[in-house]
């Protein structure tokens, strides 16, 4: 028979929380930099396809010298770099206790993503009325496929922001459940680095 | 790697993770993270208006790989939490760096 000290060890761990999952990580964290990895994959065949392609237009066609506003999408990059580092503040307002500040940078993290995307519909509507379509050519389908699933993914990151806002303004999302900003925030900041890369190699290499 | 090496990683996960939440920078080293990243950014593109040579593009991708490294490292706290996650996101971007070579032997040798 398990004698006393052998069942109150695991209860007492329980108790602090040190070994919640029989890895001793969160599930939810674990799963969400599994979908991170696995998100890379994708962009990583997405970025691909654009380099392999770029150069895949006629002389008439237009090209990415001639529709890229390098000035507008730089100011885009500021926004999104900044949406970052809105996003950690909310995260340490929470595991501070601060709800008001954690509300506050949420809402402005969703607000900068949203101006992010605003940005990048009205780059995509220059660019067609410029004669720049999705089929025109291959240039054009690697670009606005590339750009585009981006887009979808901040937008996607924005409708989770105000999940989360709205948790919050229920008080449900208080210091305790931090984790759930936490993981929330490792996908913003994933998008982050997806735009640093596609900045750098799409845009700036490409008009340099 | 043997069972013996990932029960160690897992065990030491268990215990970094147990440690994060005082481990985590504060707000003025997220600002001053955030503001490197900036001044990095204007740099990038500086190079659009400034005429760089040949030190254009090495410039460029150094200083992605930074910004890239800087947000991973300190924004998504890798260099505060389990080396597991660590680990789960090189494989990812391993992956992504392989596809990107074999799409680009496939179109070098196969067409």
């Amino acid at each position: 028979m398990a004698d006393a000290a052998t069942i109150e060890a695991p209860v007492a761990a329980a108790e602090h929380g040190a070994h919640r999952t029989s890895t001793g990580l969160s599930n939810n964290k674990i799963g969400m930099w599994l979908f991170l990895a696995s998100d890379c994959l994708l962009f990583g065949a997405l970025i691909s396809t654009y380099l392999l392609y770029h150069d895949r237009i006629s002389a008439l066609q237009l090209g990415p010298d001639a529709v890229f506003d390098i000035p507008f999408t730089s100011v885009s990059s500021f926004v999104l770099l900044l949406s970052s580092l809105t996003m950690v503040l909310a995260l340490s307002a929470l595991q501070r206790g601060d709800i008001a500040r954690n509300r506050l940078w949420l809402f402005v993290t969703a607000m900068l993503g949203a101006t992010f995307v605003g940005g990048q519909v009205y780059e995509f509507t220059t660019f067609y009325h410029e004669g720049l379509g999705y089929t025109t050519n291959l240039f054009g389908s690697a670009f606005y496929t590339m750009t585009g699933f981006h887009g979808i993914h901040v937008t996607v990151g924005i409708v989770m922001l105000m999940s989360l806002l709205i948790k919050s303004l229920r008080g449900n999302l208080t210091k305790e459940n931090a984790e759930t900003v936490e993981i929330v925030g490792l996908y913003w900041h994933f998008v982050d680095i997806v735009w640093i890369l596609i900045f750098t190699v799409v845009y700036l290499i490409e008009v340099s | 790697m043997s069972s013996e090496t990932l029960a160690h990683d897992v065990t030491h996960a268990g215990h970094d993770e147990h440690a994060e939440g005082h481990a985590h920078p504060g707000d003025k080293q997220y600002v001053v993270v955030a503001l490197i990243l900036g001044l990095f950014t204007a740099i990038e593109v500086l190079t659009y208006f400034v005429d760089f040579g040949g030190l254009a593009i090495p410039t460029l991708l150094a200083l992605m790989v930074i910004k890239f490294a800087m947000v991973v490292l300190y924004f998504m706290h890798l260099k505060f939490d389990s080396p597991v996650f660590m680990r789960l996101f090189i494989v990812g971007i391993a992956l992504a760096l392989s596809v990107y070579c074999v799409m680009l032997a496939a179109f070098q040798f196969g067409t």
